[in-house]
């Protein structure tokens, strides 16, 4: 293949589309929730290490920091979801065409903003 | 000619599966904790702990766990062989992205151990 063919994947002199947006909050999420699975993980060994320490996080998540970082990793975890299941039912066939791509990307923000603004009201 | 020696399954079609397997776990056990957490919104320790009792449970957080390391690592390797590339760092950009990578594959393999030893310790 010729190495010097033409090629402009320079992010910065392109203007992203809706599908774009949607694609790169994709990405981003996924990367915050390999940090997130550290803080899950964590979780889950102390929640299930006695009843003094399942206590403490219980009492650790009426502070305002630590429902802010859980809500942070399950909004990313909500948004992710979403915009996954949206590439399994691309994968069927379904909403490939440009305008269906457009209006399936425009839907992944509706619900994940639902989404997240639920898990709000959830946790507080 | 594309170089795929740090890619998952060593082939593109191999990951794109893995990708969706995965994803669909990780989907069915956010659905299964979530709603969990749900339906019981003044939780105690005994039936948290009950439930991660039952042997069906602890192999579906296990899968789940592994789901996360193998579909973790797909993503990652998308994101830097697209974003830390030659044409944007030069030479620097494969080490960079093997270092990722490793680095990667080490704190991976710990969370699935320190998995195991959650779930079945003790």
């Amino acid at each position: 293949m010729n190495k010097n063919r033409p090629v402009n994947l320079d992010l910065s002199t392109i203007t992203l589309p809706v599908t774009g947006y949607v694609s790169i909050l994709h990405r981003l999420s996924g990367v915050v929730m390999l940090v997130g699975v550290l803080a899950l993980i964590w979780l889950l060994q102390a929640t299930l290490k006695s009843a003094e320490d399942f206590a403490s996080v219980q009492k650790c998540f009426t502070s305002i920091g630590a429902k802010i970082v859980i809500w942070g990793i399950l909004s990313a975890l909500a948004y992710h979801l979403v915009a996954g299941i949206r590439h399994l039912i691309m994968d069927m066939g379904i909403g490939e065409t440009l305008e269906g791509g457009r209006r399936g990307a425009k839907l992944v923000l509706v619900i994940a903003t639902l989404l997240i603004a639920g898990l709000g009201v959830w946790l507080w | 000619m594309v170089r795929a020696a740090t890619s998952f399954g060593r082939s593109g079609v191999s990951d794109w599966i893995v990708q969706r397997f995965s994803a669909v776990i990780l989907a069915g056990y956010t659905v299964f904790i979530v709603g969990f957490l749900m339906l019981n919104p003044g939780l105690d320790y005994a039936t948290w702990h009950a439930l991660f009792s039952c042997t069906a449970v602890r192999i579906f957080t296990l899968l789940a766990l592994l789901s996360v390391a193998a579909h973790g690592w797909i993503g990652l390797w998308a994101v830097i062989t697209d974003y830390l590339t030659e044409r944007v760092l030069g030479c620097k950009a494969l080490p960079l992205r093997m270092f990722i990578l490793a680095t990667y594959a080490i704190i991976t393999f710990a969370y699935v151990a320190w998995g195991i030893q959650i779930l079945w310790g003790k």
